[in-house]
């Protein structure tokens, strides 16, 4: 890995900041240079709230991003506007418990989770974003699953019952991520 | 100490607090607004003040008066509540006030929009308010660099008895990267300040204002001022070259976020064998001048272009400096629209090519 950039979009509520968040904390744990940037601009209600993590082995440059390696999408106002963004040969995350879509593209990697419905399953539909960010960290292998347990543990370590949920769920979005990686190579 | 991932509002925030910001007045304005939040929570805890006012006018007015005691003083804001400002800082430049105040700057010009800018440099650099005076103007383009020059602007404040204002846009506000405070933080030493109204219990009253009926008084103070700036243009210019080559036949010059964003051009472009250079100014005012001079009229440099996140304002500063020794280009966007790495590397091309940028269309 040289660099790696990923957008996170969603609606105000689903946790897109903070999933942006913890993964430049992992990072930053790493070793690596990181970069958050949110979206600040004028958005309407029920509009889209992103963020974009840089991950860089080297002195990052542009905290803006176009053309981000991956897209994390949790809505769909955010699958309409980021997915024809994903750079060429990234990848493509889609939370398929609210989106009834995949990209038509096949320049790029594809991954349908039902990330709401798993976070609902694991204890609190809350933790939707940690669901997401475990497929991403599996499918991408860009910071090491231990470390985000790390994290998780010391952003909630005093919150015990919410911390043992996010651990749950982030471990079922890793599995699922492992899972939809290990189908696309063996097909 | 570890570096832990902060906004570039709180951490320059917290650099203020650790480089002995004892008061701060502000006024809400979106891109800065984490400054105040944070600091309404932090200055209490080191026995600070901090104080929304009811307008920029009464916070600029707040600072003349607070940094008169001697204590180091600060306030931040977005450009028009900067321009609102104006007054109280030609008064505090003219009686020699050190002042911390962070201009994160957003579209303009009048209530403009909310996103990123660098619409303020001549504001910042060339006055602003009335009379002969100037600030000193640092331009960070990461968030360490934030925390490190916001910890020397209190120093150099001091050291000048003047104004210093450190400019950044909507970016430099928002974003979050990894930043690391000094363990301990010690500064050279400055000199007691016996101009500081304190209490005039055993000594004669201080008095500190700007204002001079006598002409010659008030001749004096702006040679007094004047000699203060050429100081600075001797001690105080800071810059940073980015892959200046001998092969280039390009100089960039870009300051802030936008000299990132070039970074990040030249990055790519290198990988297609073409080589290009930045140079970033880091102090705005006073500005590198022999340094670009030099850069610029390298037997190898055809070309210099300027890039800013406005209608070409640092440019100007740029052709002054290179004095028509070679072609000055320049390319900027505007509105809060910020030029992408693309964008970048396009117009580069365009000036290999042709020679001459090409012009944004709306």
């Amino acid at each position: 890995m040289k660099q790696y950039e990923v957008t996170m979009a969603g609606f105000g509520g689903q946790g897109v900041m903070v999933a942006g968040q913890l993964l430049a904390y992992s990072g930053i744990k790493e070793g690596k240079n990181v970069v958050w940037l949110p979206s600040y601009g004028p958005e309407m209600r029920g509009g889209t709230a992103y963020c974009t993590v840089v991950i860089s082995d080297v002195r990052i440059g542009s905290p803006i991003i176009n053309n981000p390696t991956a897209c994390c999408v949790f809505n769909r106002p955010s699958f309409d506007k980021f997915a024809p963004k994903v750079k060429s040969g990234g990848l493509l995350i889609v939370n398929s418990s609210l989106i009834s879509a995949s990209a038509d593209r096949t320049d790029i990697t594809q991954i349908l989770i039902p990330a709401n419905q798993m976070a609902l399953e694991g204890g609190s539909v809350r933790s939707t974003n940690v669901a997401m960010l475990g497929c991403f960290i599996a499918a991408t292998g860009i910071v090491e699953h231990k470390t985000m347990l790390k994290v998780l543990e010391e952003k909630l370590g005093a919150k015990k019952a919410l911390l043992e949920i996010n651990m749950n769920v982030f471990d079922a979005g890793y599995h699922f991520g492992i899972s939809a990686v290990g189908e696309r190579s063996h097909a | 100490m570890a570096k832990i991932l902060m906004k570039g509002n709180e951490a320059i925030a917290e650099a203020a607090v650790r480089a002995g910001a004892v008061n701060y007045f502000a006024y809400p304005i979106t891109p800065q607004n984490e400054v105040g939040e944070y600091l309404a929570r932090r200055l209490p805890e080191v026995g600070g003040v901090f104080l929304q006012a009811e307008s920029e006018v009464a916070v600029g007015n707040m600072l003349f008066g607070a940094a008169s005691t001697g204590k180091r003083v600060f306030t931040t804001s977005s450009s028009p509540g900067i321009s609102l400002m104006q007054e109280a800082i030609s008064y505090m430049a003219g009686a020699q006030l050190p002042v911390v105040l962070l201009n994160i700057m957003r579209g303009g010009p009048g209530l403009g929009g909310i996103l990123p800018a660098q619409s303020d440099y001549f504001q910042a650099t060339k006055g602003g308010g009335h009379g002969d005076y100037r600030l000193l103007v640092l331009a960070p383009s990461t968030i360490q660099e934030a925390v490190d020059l916001t910890m020397l602007a209190f120093h150099l404040a001091d050291k000048y008895r003047n104004p210093v204002m450190i400019i950044g846009d909507g970016m430099i506000g928002q974003m979050m990267e990894p930043v690391e405070f000094p363990d301990s933080y010690t500064e050279p030493e400055l000199p007691p300040k016996t101009w500081a109204a304190t209490g005039a219990d055993g000594r004669k009253p201080q008095v500190v204002k700007s204002l001079f009926l006598d002409p010659i008084a008030l001749e004096k103070n702006n040679i007094l001022l004047h000699e203060k700036y050429q100081a600075m243009k001797r001690e105080e210019i800071r810059f940073e070259c980015y892959k200046t080559a001998p092969k280039n036949k390009i100089l960039l010059v870009a300051y802030g976020t936008m000299a990132r964003i070039c970074q990040t051009a030249i990055d790519e472009l290198e990988g297609e064998g073409i080589s290009v250079g930045l140079f970033r100014p880091i102090t705005c005012f006073p500005f590198p001048e022999e340094a670009l001079y030099a850069e610029a009229t390298k037997s190898n440099i055809e070309t210099v272009l300027t890039i800013e996140m406005s209608m070409g304002q640092m440019v100007e500063d740029v052709e002054r400096v290179v004095a028509r020794q070679r072609p000055v280009k320049f390319f900027g966007r505007t509105g809060g629209i910020v030029p992408s790495p693309e964008e970048v590397i396009q117009q580069i091309k365009q000036i290999l090519a042709s020679g001459q940028p090409t012009k944004v269309k709306v």
